[in-house]
């Protein structure tokens, strides 16, 4: 039994589930992202751990306690909302200060914890200014610290980051990571960003129209996606159509190195590789030809769609300074047989 | 943006001076100092402002009017503040009829509004009582705070509100710390424009005061009906003052064109 | 909006105005409406008796009929000056640069603060035998010309008091308007009368409308401008209604005509109620 366990948790607005059936059980000091598209159900599932959401059914289970109907202000759980949610009309160490307050922490013990905690975020400078004269990246940080400043068992984050701009987004992911790690405290973040999830999470949480599709440590499910549906949400991934055959997956009679299981000779199936472990080689020279259809530069790395027997295929390739081929140039493709995986096409019933 | 040409700025212009022209002339004509109503053409004189203190009368009748207008919208500020929290955070049976009665003043003439309470005063034996007065006074601004509150409501980020109660703040707390201090310009500027509307109130009133409470509206317009002398003029100048520095406190706090344009 | 759990919070918050806005508002109506089906006699007043007489009279008798066609009269005429005044008036205030805009914009509609008692004074001091528009009467032409207590002066200062009722709803529609939706009819080859015509106008029409109603809604229950600037003889429904109550103690006659009053105001505001949702609806749709 993990520090924070969800058991069958359910929500229903009238007859629709916004979240059906979760299991999830969390180790302490954990750092999970909930994964998934749009409506899919997350920030539900995280107000109903926060007490803001009412859960239909199921059971909220918090260092052996049942919290499932408790008050939301008595589980003490820190929360970051996406809309940060500051106190307009209170200064930054007057936000901190007021989960504090709230507990009838003695005055001097509460201005050293604010200290701490504004320090922690590298806003101690600050302390004196209102949310509207500080930037988003400011405003987010204020936030954190205000939750983090009651000791929350858990920390619960709604898309910190989606307020942020890019190059702000990718600071502050390092940051929220770096300051967990060193405070250690149990983290569930709700994110809509793929990269995010996994560059930040010890596991994560793929959700998809309320219901829990995968949970795994991100390098594993970037690596076995369950479901097609993972596989294209996370990361991108090429799907090219053919059939498995005697000697393996073959496309338009050309056989293509790839791992398969549980595929009958004959039936129709699908294979599915990354751009990034393909290389291009001269033409012939690897398990498939192609021509270049469009490039674009990426700075760090350059995207190739390639036109091919087997269809359109993308192709990623670190940027080494050299020029690559351009729009036209013939090219080969090669991949290692244990970098690509057949499965039967999408929408067919499992054997 | 495209300029305005002679003609549209001249056309401007008279609209300008013809609302402005009444208040203008008022505001001289109240340093007159002839015993007619003339403007002061070889000096001014404060001799109709100190008239103004000469009588007991028009004294009485404006802090009648100052203690009904602060009392009213007072009052009506706490109504509508608890009444727009359950217009805006619940829904429940009766909620649009509910809506509909509290505005319904402003649907209502105020003649009629007098002549209505003036009946009900009359059947209770309520009339002569500042009391009552005040409070058809406050049926009369409720609806203009209770906009500005639901307004102010409606724009709240709830979100503050829960990360309050999940810092642990309990309902009674997150109110008078995260929700009030939120709808504070709402709050102010209702209770600044109930108290112009109550303190300039004359058709609804002329009817229901008596002679021990008579408001300063009222007043004038006795006065008004039987003599007319540059009194008036003083009179209706401090008014004008009064009104003017509520009017600059609101565009201080709220921005009063949102406050009037919302209004309409 | 919250769909709380039912429960009985909002009617405890709400409870408080309901009670007051029930007591001193429905409860008044309900008695006036009463009272204006009771028989009154000169001598004895208001009897127990019930009968129609007072709105049949109101309705029939030349004299009272003489006064409701000024108030649809002079409030129409109103209505009709304020928009044209207020709209064009709105238009160039949302053409101006700040900080002009806000200022006179503040000019307009800043006066509606001010009692309406002070805004009468002030027009009785302007039109009267010798106020400042007889002096330049008698300076520049037709000599003195009797305004005070007329028609015109009413309608004068009624225009007054309403056009900030006019000129706010336009402006709104104005500022609704994509300041650059104008500029780009001048681009497609229209002049600027055409742009102004088929692309400015239909917007705001609706603003007018909605002015248009409030206007003349306020304008035919107005009572301390006919009462200060018509004098005794020129009586519109208001000032009728303070003499029936006031001078001639007829109350049932006077809750009678109130009564109608409140009607044709009624009416007028849910016609008003269809235009801001028809707008509300075209805009968002
Ligand atoms: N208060 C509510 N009433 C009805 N439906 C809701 C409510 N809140 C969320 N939903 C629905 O539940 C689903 C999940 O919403 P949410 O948890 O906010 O998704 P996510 O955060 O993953 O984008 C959505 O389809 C949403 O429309
Ligand atoms: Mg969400």
């Amino acid at each position: 039994m993990g520090f924070l366990s969800l058991d069958g948790l359910t929500k229903l607005y009238g007859d629709v589930a916004a979240v059906s059936d979760v299991h999830l059980s969390v180790a302490k000091g954990e750092f999970i992202s909930l994964l998934g598209p749009s409506g899919c159900g997350k920030t539900t599932t995280l107000q109903m751990i926060a007490g803001l959401v009412e859960p239909t059914s199921g059971r909220i289970m918090l260092d052996g306690r049942d919290i499932t109907h408790e008050k939301p202000d008595r589980r003490g759980l820190g929360i970051v909302f996406q809309s940060y949610a500051l106190f307009p009309h209170m200064t930054v160490a007057q936000n901190v200060s007021f989960g504090l307050e709230m507990r009838k922490v003695p005055r001097a013990e509460r201005d050293a914890r604010v200290k701490q905690a504004l320090v922690l975020v590298q806003l101690a400078a600050l302390a004196d200014r209102y949310p509207r004269q500080l930037s988003g990246g400011q405003r987010q940080r204020v936030a954190v610290a205000r939750a983090l400043v009651i000791d929350p068992p858990v920390l619960l984050l709604d898309e910190p980051l989606s307020n942020l701009d890019a190059k702000l987004r990718e600071e502050m992911q390092f940051e929220l990571r770096g300051i967990q790690q060193r405070i250690g405290t149990t983290t569930i973040m709700v994110t809509h960003d793929q990269g995010e999830a996994l560059s930040m999470s010890d596991r994560v949480v793929v959700m998809e129209q309320g219901r829990i599709m995968q949970v795994d440590a991100p390098y594993r499910l970037y690596e076995s996606p369950a479901t097609p549906f993972i596989s294209s949400f996370v990361g991108k991934m090429n799907r090219l159509p053919g059939v498995w055959g005697r000697s393996g997956f073959e496309s338009n009679g050309r056989v293509l190195p790839c791992n398969g299981a549980g595929l009958t000779e004959g039936a129709s199936a699908v294979l599915a590789i990354r751009p990034e472990k393909i290389t291009l080689t001269s033409s012939g020279a690897g398990v498939l030809d192609g021509r270049v259809k469009a490039r674009f530069f990426l700075g760090s790395a350059w995207f190739f769609t390639l036109e091919t027997d087997a269809g359109l295929i993308g192709v990623s390739l670190p940027n080494a300074g050299e020029e690559p081929p351009r729009e036209g140039d013939p090219v080969g493709l090669d991949w290692s047989k244990s970098s690509a995986k057949a499965a039967k096409p999408e929408g067919a019933q499992p054997a | 943006m495209h300029r305005n040409g002679p003609i549209a700025l001249l056309f401007h212009t008279l609209v300008v001076g013809f609302v402005l022209a009444p208040l203008v002339v008022i505001c001289l004509v109240a340093f007159t100092p002839a015993n007619t109503l003339t403007l002061p053409t070889t000096h001014v004189s404060l001799r109709w402002f100190a008239a103004v203190f000469d009588h007991p009368d028009f004294v009485a009748s404006f802090f009648n009017s100052l203690w009904v207008a602060a009392t009213a919208a007072t009052i009506a500020v706490v109504l509508a503040v608890a009444a727009g929290l359950a217009l805006d955070r619940y829904d429940f049976r009766g909620r649009a009829a509910l809506n509909a009665l509290f505005l319904s003043p402003l649907m209502i003439p105020h003649l009629v509004l007098g002549v209505a309470l003036l009946r009900l005063f009359a059947l209770i034996g309520a009339t002569g009582s500042l009391v009552w007065l005040t409070a058809g006074h406050i049926v009369v601004v409720t609806p203009y705070v209770l906009r500005l509150v639901l307004a102010a409501l409606s724009g709240l980020d709830r979100s503050a509100e829960q990360a309050a109660v999940t810092l642990g703040a309990s309902g009674w707390i997150v109110f008078r710390r995260i929700t009030v201090p939120m709808i504070l310009p709402g709050i102010t500027g209702g209770w600044l424009l109930a108290f112009i509307n109550s303190f300039d109130e004359l058709t609804m009133s002329i009817f229901i005061t008596s002679p021990a409470t008579v408001t300063l509206p009222v007043r004038m317009y006795m006065y008004a009906t039987e003599s007319i002398d540059p009194m008036m003029a003083a009179v209706s100048a401090l008014m004008i003052a009064v009104t003017a520095a509520a009017m600059l406190l609101l565009d201080r706090i709220f921005g009063l064109d949102k406050i009037l344009v919302g209004q309409g | 909006m919250n769909s709380a759990r039912a429960s009985t919070t909002p009617w405890l918050l709400a409870a408080p105005g309901a009670l007051l806005f029930t007591a001193l508002v429905l409860v008044p109506l309900g008695l006036t409406l009463i009272l204006s089906f009771h028989v009154y006699d000169a001598a004895s007043g208001v009897k127990d008796e019930t009968t129609l007489a007072h709105y049949i009279a109101t309705l029939s008798d030349g004299y009272f009929l003489n006064i409701f066609w000024r108030t649809l009269r002079l409030a129409a005429l109103t209505t009709l000056i304020c928009a044209l005044i207020g709209a064009p008036e709105a238009y160039i205030l949302s053409r101006m640069r700040e900080p002009w805009r806000s200022i006179f914009l503040l000019a307009i509609i800043g006066p509606l603060l001010v009692s309406v008692v002070v805004r009468a004074f002030g027009w009785s001091m302007l039109l009267g035998p010798t106020g400042l528009v007889n002096e330049a009467f008698r300076a520049f032409g037709p000599g003195t010309v009797k305004i005070l207590y007329t028609e015109t002066a009413i309608v004068i200062a009624l225009v007054h008091v309403m056009l900030p009722f006019m000129v706010i709803p336009v402006w709104t529609s104005l500022q609704k308007l994509d300041p650059m939706v104008e500029a780009a009819a001048w681009t497609l080859g229209a002049s600027r009368f055409t742009a102004l015509r088929r692309v400015v106008l239909p917007q705001v029409t609706m603003g007018i409308l909605s002015g248009s109603l409030v206007v003349f809604g306020l304008s035919a229950s107005a009572f301390a401008i006919p009462a200060l600037l018509g004098g005794r003889r020129l009586k519109m429904a208001a000032t009728l209604v303070y003499d029936e109550y006031m001078h001639e103690l007829n109350w049932p006659l006077g809750a009678a005509i109130a009564i109608l009053v409140l009607i044709i105001n009624l009416v007028i505001m849910l016609a008003y109620q269809r235009v801001v949702e028809a707008r509300a609806r075209r805009t968002l749709g």
